[in-house]
């Protein structure tokens, strides 16, 4: 074996899987073994029912468009704050962690407010026809507003540490400025965007609290999968939930899983490029 | 030496009393808009208690939806007293074994010491021109009331929706379950609780009736204003029963039985009653009624015994999965 610099590898190791396992595992495990009392005709019935199919789709297809969004808008700012200097950048810069530290509930009601038909903006959106405010354009709000800081958060170490020189020496070689960006930097940056559009997407999935009070929480319209999760629990149908709760559980793993594929092949690509 | 023993008399009479009057704490788990009510209730029984036995009482109250109030009272919350919003979720309790199951027939009218309505809250001066339960399925009104699914409230809102439609002049099964699903083809929001929906009616300012219990509109009126809201009563509704009870097997273990069972029934005294009017809940006793009647008009309303017999019936019949509210609710 390999000597190790620092010692205490088992032990912390030790310590680690234990961590993982009580703070991560076991709930998860009690979760699915919940799940497991609704049986297999159970599980049928109720992935079968086009309720819960709707408030999935809502869920997961409104994550998806949220975390894109993030991704696009996460890396302009992130951008911003790393490439510029100007006044009021510091106070720029903790704003953006504000969407952390608010409770979601507070987000919820303070986005329902602005954007319901007498809201600031929503006054504004309805007499041109367009409903954010209980549609599902609201869900899609509130996921992004959740989801925000992540993008950023984890792109700004790596745009800080890019190596300027390797953008001048493409502009010297001819490249454009378009060239340059989307050859030379985006690609190094493509791993690390796919960190934060994931996480940001695992955010979207699971949000409950903000989503609830601007959703309007219409069945097949604006109902998210984790509404259906309390419904069921209200109905004192434990099993119902924990199943409802493990297929939200598998699909986020399985979409986590791609999502890391993604990153190995373009970290690949990014080398093949440089 | 006179001096000494006086002071050691004192201390021997403070140390008897202070041995003989308990510390009693007992905790209320009850739903979400009796925030106000309890906190009434509690001063002045506390008070009543300290003035019979001498022991302190002090009453720990949990709100929230009543459902979920009932779960974690089923999963360990040693709630000493439940107060909720329907006696299905009661019932709930019960089937796990910690009270009872007959628990509501141990005090007196269901066990439920103050009742409510369901009433309509309506824009001022009434523009859409509310007057009863047909007028809620005109083409361009809109009706605000919570999921029945998650609040407790909103399930005596479809049961009173369907019992007047059930008791016009031919009405039947079928009628009122048209009825019903038009109703809710005219609900653009369903918020998870009562709360939400009267904030949603009242602060968003969407919709143009909300369908409220008759203690959240009278509250809503008062905390927004007199001005703003009107309060249509219709021609029929439902009697709204929220019952408490003690959970024996929590009072038993924390030997709080004679304190928790006295509370309960205090609820029913004309003290309590005249604190409950004062919060907007109907009181049972006609002396209290008789002095709150400005404050309460007539209503022609029947009970869920009357039409649709027991509370796991009706639970079974319209808010399971699968059941009737699943099949006509909103987005059918």
């Amino acid at each position: 074996m390999r000597r190790r610099i620092l010692p205490g590898f088992g032990l912390s190791l030790g310590y680690a899987l234990a961590y993982l396992g009580l703070i991560v595992l076991l709930p998860l495990a009690a979760l699915a073994w919940k799940a497991s009392g609704i049986g297999i005709g159970g599980m049928l019935h109720l992935l079968s029912s086009p309720r819960t199919l709707a408030a999935l789709r809502l869920s997961f297809a409104g994550a998806m468009l949220a975390a894109v969004i993030n991704a696009g808008f996460g890396l302009l700012v992130a951008w911003v704050l790393v490439r510029y200097r100007f006044p009021g950048r510091r106070l720029f810069d903790a704003l953006v962690d504000l969407p952390f530290a608010l409770p979601t509930a507070v987000a919820g009601i303070a986005l329902t407010a602005l954007y319901a038909p007498n809201g600031w903006l929503g006054r504004w959106l309805t007499s041109w026809g367009i409903q954010i405010a209980y549609a599902p354009p609201g869900v899609i709000l509130a996921m992004v507003f959740v989801g925000f800081p992540f993008v950023v958060r984890t792109l700004q170490p790596v745009l800080a540490s890019l190596d300027r020189d390797v953008e001048e020496a493409a502009e010297s070689l001819g490249a454009s400025h378009l060239q340059t960006f989307f050859r030379v930097i985006l690609p190094v940056l493509v791993p690390t965007l796919l960190t934060g559009f994931a996480l940001a997407l695992a955010r979207a999935v699971g949000e409950y609290g903000s989503v609830i009070f601007i959703a309007g929480n219409i069945p097949m319209r604006s109902e998210i999968a984790p509404l259906l999760i309390v419904e069921k629990l209200e109905e004192f149908d434990y099993a119902g939930a924990a199943a409802l709760g493990m297929v939200m559980l598998l699909a986020s793993f399985i979409l986590l899983i791609l999502i890391s594929r993604l990153q190995r092949w373009s970290g690949r690509w990014a080398e093949q490029l440089q | 030496m006179k001096k000494s023993r006086v002071i050691l008399a004192l201390l021997g009479t403070v140390f008897a009393a202070s041995v003989a009057a308990r510390d009693v704490t007992l905790l209320n788990v009850s739903y979400d808009p009796t925030r106000e009510l309890y906190r009434d209730i509690n001063a002045a029984f506390a008070a009543q208690w300290k003035a019979q036995h001498g022991d302190t009482v002090t009453i720990q109250m949990s709100h929230g939806g009543s459902g979920k109030q009932a779960r974690s009272v089923v999963d360990g919350l040693p709630a000493d007293i439940v107060t909720l919003a329907l006696a299905y979720d009661i019932d709930a309790v019960a089937d796990h074994g910690l009270l009872a199951r007959d628990w509501q027939k141990r005090l007196p009218n269901n066990s439920s010491p103050y009742t409510s309505t369901v009433v309509f809250l309506v824009r001022k001066g009434n523009p859409k021109g509310i007057r009863d339960w047909a007028d809620l399925i005109k083409p361009g009104v809109q009706v605000i009331t919570p999921n029945p699914k998650t609040s407790g409230g909103a399930r005596w809102n479809f049961l009173a929706a369907w019992g007047y439609a059930l008791k016009q002049p031919g009405g039947n099964e079928a009628k009122a379950r048209a009825y019903v699903q038009a109703l809710y083809q005219h609900v653009p929001v369903l918020d998870t609780g009562a709360r939400g929906a009267t904030n949603t009616f009242a602060q968003r300012g969407v919709g143009d009736v909300l369908v409220a219990w008759e203690s959240e509109a009278l509250l809503a009126q008062q905390e927004l204003g007199k001005g703003t809201f009107d309060i249509v009563v219709p021609s029929i509704s439902i009697l709204a029963e929220p019952p408490v009870a003690v959970v024996d097997s929590n009072i038993d273990k924390h030997g709080s039985r004679a304190v928790a069972e006295a509370y309960v029934k205090f609820l029913y005294s004309p003290q309590a009653q005249a604190i409950e009017a004062k919060n907007f809940y109907r009181p049972r006793l006609p002396e209290v009624s008789a002095r709150y009647a400005a404050q309460f008009p007539k209503v022609n309303t029947f009970t869920i015994h009357d039409v649709f017999g027991h509370w796991r019936q009706a639970q079974a019949k319209f808010f399971a999965d699968g059941a009737i509210f699943d099949q006509i609710g909103p987005g059918h």
